[in-house]
């Protein structure tokens, strides 16, 4: 078998002192020296670095002068406007003639420039040339003739730019290595091991092999491995957030609500829009609650309809078969009206902080940002004496959990809450304030009936557990995070949700 | 919340200076209203109707505003530029009082018993010597159907209905009549109708068909008649021609009928009230300690004159007719919370301690879904509602046997049913995500609902956990393998006493590839291979094998 390009370039290397500033050769020479194509050696090269330290190849660009087909000709035969200049006879010759003979357009231009020709347009039988000058000097052919003797360094620069201007002269890149032994410099090329095995660790052979390099620009496999949904992952940390603030989870463990606790408990009208079939889902089976609480249901209606606990109430007509309806809740202050309600009922008051993180439901049309189920996200404190500007603090506190810290709030309109307030924080993102949650005390028509303490207020504020996700997970359309058409890509590669980070 | 449109530069004349869209954006958010667009006809239109369409629309600038549903006094530009400048302290509150005409009596509308049965409030009042202009006409018009939309319900509860006086002679007369008795010109159509004609010439109209199930289905239509028996209006629905409002009018006669009196008679009857409220109230309630009459001050701004009484002990408010939903004291202190400035209130941290629980289902739940998610599984999240179909046909199985709770109104047959399984959820996400590389291990953990008469609503939640496999191959034993890994977590035993699984039957399962898990003493569910059946119907093509438990035992 004869000896591979590697092993001959190995040999030839043997013969250079060790590495040091003198030591080493160049792959072009050695390349002419072998009789090989230089690009055959520069493969052997990278083969050989491949294994290691076994030579050392330190690429290196030259610049080289060599002359075009068209140089050549020149250096040859004299440049364009020389020839011109003497094909031309003394009583000169018409344009026309003259600029049949071969290269000469470039000839007649440079020559014209040269003023080594004068034109006479007015000469009978048409334009004529003749020679302006006795004769001339060819300093292209002589400087083509230099560069191919290899003195192109001689040249001045200015002559090397025009000759290369005018397509005679080209500059040639050449890469090369200069190659020199490696600190594990051996003649003997041996294949390399891509991977440590039982049996090299148990004969301890791993010591005299050589390894294949590991490509870390190549990608890991991903670990097999379960995923958590992005919603519920940001769900997670929304708990962790109230139960650091000191709040209790409120029950919530029921998609289907009476009227009378969704809308009548809470001081809702009879007539409000809410209540209309277009954004309530009402059942049909089972269509009526079992049971409405009945001395409190006593009360709701009679502050509902007539009024009571310094409040004229709406003053219209309250009917029992409009709070019995089942529906599936709209919102979980449902839940938070059962929660107060059965607080009332305790011997003597005792202040709490609750929230819920829970599915509502609204019978809407299903867009990109809308679904007909969402997850509501309240939070209640009840507490004697609380101000709104308690509520302002507690949602300072709140908010910049989730790492939302700049903040305004705007007044607004909730049947159940008054004084009643939007949270507006602003997106550096979009360039504006968008709303971030809603909230307000609790109506004295709300809480009175259910046989509070006067001096009792009840702050609580509620936002959708969506929109704060879509928004940290950059999803445009919802039907991509909840529901069955989730893109399961997506929940794959979410990360982790760190809210305040 | 209802949306005015008014013009920007109309606004600003009324309002006496210019703002920049930022400065006004400001004063709306500080009164709680939001600028909601800034937009003209000729990009509505464009957007509405494409490019070709907006040619020769109007470039006014138009500002769309959000009003909160609760003032009904800011629903047109009128009412705007009032409450803004007295906000600002530019204008003293209006005051609005009844006169009666100089010479002779008032008008009078008799409401007959008749009409009592059908629509049975009404009332009327007089607007006279008025000069209209284009715009104040069109904001006239504009006000009462914000009205309509809003305050009265879509003319339920209230309908209002405008006459130019000077074109009938009272007293008028508030009936009802059969709809064939009934023949009038309705407004802008060139003939008479029927009542009944009328229902059906309506019936196509985009705006009026809203309205006819209001009277269509009564035996008698509501009328309503000058002295010469000229028609003024048939409420809820269409006024008649003859009395119709335009811009020459002087005097308006306005007629309200509807089922609500309170909504009805309000602005009718101009009444002031006035309240009573302790300054403490108010700075206690809000967290700031004003001085009472700066308190009366903030509240004068928010177009309640407000002055303080007695030894300082009180302030004395006058609530004016355009605010009718100030009904507490509750509402008086929000408006000099407003005019305060929210924003300005110092922030408190509640002082109370409060020791924090978790609910122990989930809490659970928490747990169970970070080690199923360790155990491969990947997470979803699905609709508690779906269709009929889903919970019943697809899974082999009668919706008469479900114990489902149906929804009265879906729009859709999405919305059909609250979920008996999480399993209909899960086979559905696996169907939007056939691309994705097999095998496919998802679980859930959330509630089903089931009737149930123990309960005061009738019906009551579950908390499921379901897995799925899908894959070439079956895989019981994957999921098997998941049961025992969820008892293990659970600290629950395989022996008696613990859980045992044993063979069973159900429509979703393969025969003879069913299991039943028996733990607590109690089935807790199954898994098993699903049926091929039940993989075609949720449009699969692959084996697969689920397994559904209630995890409520184990709280």
């Amino acid at each position: 078998m004869s000896p591979s390009v590697a092993e001959l370039l190995l040999r030839r290397l043997e013969r250079e002192p060790e590495a040091g500033p003198g030591g080493g050769l160049c792959s072009l020479e050695a390349a002419a020296a072998l009789g090989l194509e230089h690009q055959a050696l520069v493969g052997a090269v990278k083969s050989l670095q491949a294994l290691g330290e076994v030579i050392e190849a330190e690429p290196r660009v030259a610049t080289r002068w060599q002359l075009s087909a068209e140089g050549e000709e020149a250096a040859r035969a004299g440049s364009p406007e020389v020839r011109l200049f003497r094909a031309l006879p003394p009583d000169g010759m018409p344009q026309a003639q003259l600029m049949e003979l071969p290269g000469a357009r470039v000839g007649f231009s440079r020559a014209m420039a040269n003023k080594w020709l004068r034109l006479d347009k007015e000469a009978p039988g048409g334009p004529r040339v003749f020679p302006a000058v006795p004769a001339v000097q060819d300093a292209v052919q002589d400087s083509l003739r230099r560069v191919q003797q290899g003195d192109a360094a001689g040249l001045p620069e200015r002559d090397r730019t025009e000759l290369k201007r005018r397509k005679l002269l080209l500059e040639v890149t050449l890469k090369s290595y200069w190659l020199r032994k490696g600190s594990a410099f051996s003649t003997a090329v041996t294949r390399q091991d891509t991977e440590l095995t039982p049996d090299m660790i148990a004969t301890g052979s791993w010591r005299q092999r050589p390894f294949k390099p590991y490509n870390f620009a190549a990608q890991g496999l991903p670990p097999e491995c379960g995923h958590l949904h992005p919603l519920l992952k940001v769900r997670t940390q929304l708990r962790q957030i109230f139960l650091e603030m000191g709040f209790s989870e409120m029950p919530t463990h029921s998609f289907v609500e009476s009227a009378f606790w969704n809308f009548d408990a809470l001081f809702q009208p009879q007539q409000h829009p809410a209540r209309d079939q277009h954004d309530t889902f009402f059942l049909q089976d089972p269509a009526e609650a079992l049971e409405l609480p009945p001395g409190y249901m006593g009360r709701v209606k009679k502050v509902h309809s007539q009024g009571g606990y310094g409040s004229q109430g709406y003053r219209s007509e309250w009917r029992v078969a409009d709070a019995r309806r089942t529906l599936l809740r709209t919102h979980t202050t449902a839940c938070s009206a059962r929660l107060l309600q059965r607080l009332a009922q305790q011997a003597s008051f005792t202040p709490g902080r609750w929230f819920s993180i829970e599915r509502v439901f609204r019978n809407e049309a299903v867009d990109a940002t809308h679904l007909a189920e969402f997850h509501q996200v309240e939070g209640v404190v009840a507490e004697r004496g609380l101000a709104l500007g308690h509520l302002l603090g507690v949602l300072r506190e709140f908010f910049s959990k989730m790492g939302i810290t700049q903040l305004r709030f705007k007044p607004a309109y909730n049947p159940y809450t008054e004084p009643s307030m939007e949270v507006f924080s602003y997106h550096p993102g979009l360039k504006r304030w968008v709303e971030v949650g809603n909230s307000g005390v609790f109506r004295p028509e709300l809480l009175l009936p259910m046989g509070l303490p006067e001096d009792v207020s009840v702050i609580a504020w509620g936002l959708s557990l969506e929109r704060p996700t879509m928004i940290k997970y950059g999803i445009k359309n919802i039907r991509e995070l909840v529901g069955h058409r989730v893109n399961l890509q997506m929940v794959y590669e979410s990360p982790l949700c760190r809210l305040n980070t | 919340m209802p949306t005015v449109s008014v013009k920007r530069d109309a606004l600003f004349e009324a309002l006496g200076r210019t703002y920049t869209d930022e400065e006004f954006d400001e004063l709306c958010f500080e009164f709680g209203l939001e600028l909601d667009e800034i937009t003209s006809e000729k990009t509505i239109i464009r957007k509405e109707r494409g490019d070709g369409k907006a040619e020769g629309a109007s470039d006014t600038v138009l500002y769309k505003i959000d009003v909160p549903a609760n003032r009904y006094d800011l629903l047109c530009l009128e009412g705007l530029v009032r409450g803004l400048q007295v906000f600002k302290e530019r204008i003293n509150i209006p005051r609005y009082r009844k006169i009666m005409p100089p010479k002779g009596e008032g008008q009078r509308l008799i409401i007959t018993e008749e009409a009592a049965k059908i629509r049975p409030h009404a009332v009327a009042a007089v607007l006279r010597n008025i000069t209209f202009t284009k715009e104040r006409y069109e904001s006239f018009i504009d006000l009462q159907e914000k009205l309509h939309q809003n305050i009265c319900r879509k003319r339920a509860l209230v309908a209002i209905g405008t006459h130019d006086l000077d074109t009938i002679t009272g007293p008028f007369t508030y009936t009802a009549k059969a709809p064939s008795e009934i023949k009038f010109k309705p407004l802008n159509q060139s003939q008479e109708y029927t009542a009944s004609q009328l229902m059906d010439l309506y019936r196509t109209d985009s705006h009026l068909r809203h309205y006819l199930h209001l009277i269509e289905n009564k035996p008698l239509y509501p009328i309503i008649y000058d002295s010469n028996g000229v028609v003024l209006s048939m409420p809820p629905i269409i006024n008649g021609d003859h009395t119709k409002i335009g811009l020459n009018t002087r005097n308006v006669f306005i007629e309200c009928t509807g089922t609500d009196i309170t909504k009805a008679k309000m602005g009718n009857e101009l009444a002031y009230r006035k309240e009573k409220v302790k300054p403490e109230y108010i700075n206690k309630k809000i967290g700031i300690s004003e001085t009472p009459s700066n308190l009366a001050k903030l509240l004068t701004r928010m177009c309640l004159k407000s002055h303080v009484t007695g030894n300082g002990n009180h302030i004395e408010v006058e609530v004016p007719p355009t605010r009718p939903d100030i009904i507490h004291a509750c509402d008086i202190m929000e408006d000099a919370a407003i005019a305060y400035g929210y924003n300005n209130i110092q922030m408190t941290i509640p002082k109370m301690y409060t020791i924090a629980n978790q609910l122990p289902l989930n809490k659970l739940t928490e747990l169970l879904r970070t080690d199923l998610a360790a155990a491969g599984f990947t997470e979803v999240l699905t609709f508690a509602l779906c269709s009929q179909e889903d919970i019943a046909d697809k899974l082999g199985t009668d919706i008469s046997a479900t114990k489902a709770v149906k929804i009265a109104n879906p729009k859709t047959a999405e919305f059909q049913v609250a979920r008996t399984s999480l399993l209909p959820g899960l086979l559905k996400t696996i169907a939007a995500n056939r691309k994705m590389p097999l095998p496919l291990k998802l679980f859930e953990i959330s509630d089903i609902v089931l009737k149930d008469d123990s309960t005061d609503v009738g019906a009551r939640n579950y908390r499921h956990l379901c897995a799925l496999y899908y894959n070439k191959n079956p895989g019981f034993e994957i999921i098997h393998g998941l049961l025992d890994r969820v008892m293990q977590l659970l600290d629950v035993r395989n022996e008696e006493n613990g859980y045992v699984i044993k063979a069973g039957e159900g429509s979703a399962f393969f025969p003879g590839r069913c299991a039943e898990v028996i733990a607590k003493g109690q089935s807790i569910g199954k898994f098993g291979v699903l049926h091929p059946d039940v993989i075609t119907k949720f449009e699969l093509t692959m084996p697969c094998s689920a397994l559904e438990i209630t995890i409520e035992p184990f709280v």
